[in-house]
């Protein structure tokens, strides 16, 4: 018998006891929220804003005209020589003039050192946001593969402010996300961070020091 | 403290180590300062508590139908992962679990493997079996790093380093890491570790990580850290291999998000981590990183002991948030290491007897007061008072009618005990014999003992009152 069939014959063979119904956890939200209004696009948007600051991520306010030359001011103002993007982005951002431009072109073996040393920041679209938690979904794909939004020390993420979702559990059933999880789906909360030493609370552990979201609204809601 | 296996650390000596732990005034420090700091954001995250009823209620819910259809959605786990292209191998043992991950290793021509936090590998002590075999296995969480640079095991599960001052810190890494000076800044100590660890990952042919939930319907591991290096062992490495306990694993994703919100906000009192970071295959072709090929092993290790019997199965509801060890009154005295145990605090003592035996941990489940915090605070309502008292009995008698015998069943059974209690039944139910005992105990009273075992190391002496219960009511009455 391989040790497979001995863990599930021992399993099998305990008491079954009362199986207990499938949890409803649609259930559970639909009665935490009874009586309390549908949220709106604006509430979601300042929740968004405020939980993710809490996170010490930074949100800036663009449009879909001007973000490429907010991105490219951010860019000077940090320093920032080289930004790494998937090749989507190729065209916009060198019409917005910035500098140091790095597609994520190629498999990482081949060029691993320079990302990770000798790249200062990236940029990597989301799928979406959770409000109640200032969370960002993001999934990589071949386009923007899954360490752009680790290496680099600094991370801009482009967020529709039309893809906020009140909490996970809405995004999940939202974007139907048990029928089509991609390898690897992420969601993200601030620079990382942490704790271990005393208790103390520092930025930047292994991955990104710095997170700056970049939230496309519309014209009348920029601030 | 030293890097020995902690199965070699006997569980039995854990009152000496305990006594010593409680007169180390840095030790005292150190966790009753973390403890309070855990305990406080903890509450700030729950201040509705008729919520946190119905959270606790919905994630017990989910936890107990998870279990309920244990075999089931293992088979349907490994079904998903199979499809996505991820190998899934079973382990009774920790020998067997680390046979299958040096396999792997050597068949990569491993040199280093970068960890994630997995408490299921200290519990296997993978890092012991990795460097027999000639390759070295590097911790990469903070905590876990600093601890392992020391040749030490974590004390906390979620703060593994929590025993430690940063005085302590800046003087080991000035004295291990080349080329680090001594620094007590903590933002320069962790800019230390991670350029450390940042060229260890880029090096790495294995990445190994834990799980903290696993998805049946979708075939998703789900793991949740604050630090990034989780992200880095299952992304840059050639290979991933994720270990976790059979017990892990949920049906569908949106049982997901309950579990996850109570697990963060008991453990940190964070409403969620940096990285919720889930995996559902290796490096599909034209994707440009992740890992190429990716293993899950899953772990019995007396899991499936707990399960066979219906009150011990609730143990298996834990989703390892700390909480019980952060409220408990003897953890935040002791620390972790004092219990010899991969898993400490009260969950350790209802965990590891299914482990290691209760031969080698029936005082375990003495180390409570049973005042109820662990049982109060636990996310998923595992009755761990019940369940310490359970195992108190085991550990003194023969298994109950019905009931297989547990690992070392009746291995605290002393002839001498049951002889004590035998005598104090006899006498108590016999009312002359009771009468007569009372008589001469209050009247001989001089000649009690001044040394009474253990309960005058710090307890005065036990001492009968000048007349029993029976003579003062008696004269009371008469007035």
């Amino acid at each position: 018998m391989s040790a497979r069939d001995n863990i599930l014959q021992r399993l099998r063979a305990a008491p079954q006891g009362t199986s207990p119904l499938a949890p409803d956890v649609r259930a559970f939200h639909l009665a935490c929220s009874a009586g309390a209004p549908v949220s709106t696009r604006a509430a979601r948007i300042e929740l968004f804003c405020e939980k993710m600051a809490f996170w010490h991520g930074e949100v800036v306010r663009v449009t879909r005209e001007t973000w490429p030359q907010k991105l490219a001011q951010l860019c000077a103002t940090k320093g920032v020589r080289s930004l790494l993007h998937g090749e989507s982005y190729a065209a916009v951002l060198t019409g917005a003039g910035i500098g140091g431009l790095k597609p994520y072109d190629r498999p990482v073996e081949e060029w691993k050192q320079e990302l990770f040393e000798d790249t200062d920041a990236s940029l990597t679209s989301t799928r979406g946001g959770i409000a109640e938690t200032g969370t960002l979904i993001i999934w990589p794909d071949a386009n923007e593969p899954r360490l752009m939004s680790l290496v680099p020390p600094i991370h801009f993420a482009l967020l529709d402010a039309g893809q906020l979702y009140d909490t996970l559990f809405a995004a999940i059933v939202g974007q139907g996300w048990s029928a089509s999880m991609p390898t690897n789906a992420l969601l993200v909360s601030g620079p990382s961070k942490t704790a271990d030493i005393q208790v103390t609370l520092a930025y930047g552990a292994h991955g990104p020091k710095e997170l700056i979201v970049l939230l496309l609204v519309d014209e009348e809601e920029m601030q | 403290m030293n890097a020995q296996p902690l199965n070699f650390v006997p569980a039995s000596e854990f009152k000496a180590r305990a006594a010593a732990a409680v007169s180390d005034p840095h030790l005292r420090k150190s966790f009753r300062g973390a403890m309070d700091f855990l305990i406080g954001k903890r509450a700030a995250q729950f201040p509705d508590a008729d919520l946190l009823e119905r959270q606790r209620g919905l994630a017990e819910h989910i936890r107990k139908y998870s279990l309920a259809r244990l075999p089931e959605l293992l088979e349907q786990l490994e079904r998903k992962l199979t499809e996505n292209g991820v190998q899934v191998h079973w382990a009774e043992n920790p020998e067997q679990a680390n046979r299958i991950i040096i396999e792997i290793a050597r068949r990569h021509s491993t040199r280093l493997m970068v960890k994630g936090k997995s408490m299921v590998s200290e519990e296997i002590e993978l890092n012991h079996a990795m460097a027999d075999a000639g390759m070295e296995a590097l911790e990469s969480d903070m905590g876990e790093y600093i601890v392992q640079l020391d040749g030490e095991k974590p004390s906390h599960i979620i703060m593994p380093a929590i025993h430690k001052t940063k005085q302590q810190i800046a003087r080991l890494f000035a004295e291990k890491v080349p080329g680090a000076g001594y620094t007590e800044s903590v933002d320069e100590l962790i800019g230390i570790g991670r350029a450390v660890l940042r060229e260890k990952f880029m090096t790495a042919e294995v990445g190994l990580s834990g799980v903290n939930f696993a998805v049946a319907e979708t075939g998703t591991l789900c793991l949740v850290e604050n630090e990034g290096n989780g992200r880095m062992c299952t992304t840059v490495p050639e290979v991933h291999i994720a270990i976790t306990g059979i017990e892990k694993v949920v049906e569908k994703l949106e049982h997901v998000p309950p579990l996850f919100g109570l697990l963060t906000r008991s453990a940190t009192g964070q409403a969620t981590t940096t990285y919720f970071n889930l995996i559902s295959g290796p490096r599909k072709p034209g994707e440009k990183d992740g890992p190429r090929e990716m293993h899950l092993v899953l772990v019995d290790n007396g899991r499936t002991q707990a399960y066979s019997d219906e009150q011990l199965r609730s143990t298996l509801q834990c989703i390892r948030c700390g909480a019980c060890m952060n409220h408990c009154p003897v953890y935040t005295r002791i620390g972790g290491h004092a219990y010899g145990t991969t898993y400490p605090g009260p969950i350790g003592e209802i965990i590891s007897p299914h482990m290691l035996g209760l031969a080698a941990t029936h005082v375990l489940p003495t180390a409570s007061s049973l005042c109820g915090a662990c049982g109060e605070v636990c996310p998923v309502r595992i009755p761990i008072p019940d369940l310490l008292i359970r195992l108190r009995g085991e550990a003194q008698h023969d298994a109950r009618p019905g009931h297989a015998p547990m690992l070392g069943q009746g291995a605290a059974k002393s002839g001498l005990a049951d002889a004590i209690w035998a005598g104090w039944a006899a006498m108590y139910t016999r009312p002359a014999l009771y009468r007569a005992f009372g008589w001469l105990a209050t009247r001989f009273r001089a000649l009690t003992p001044p040394m009474q075992s253990g309960w005058t190391v710090s307890r005065t002496p036990l001492k009968p009152a000048k007349r029993t219960l029976h003579e003062e009511m008696a004269a009371r009455r008469r007035g």
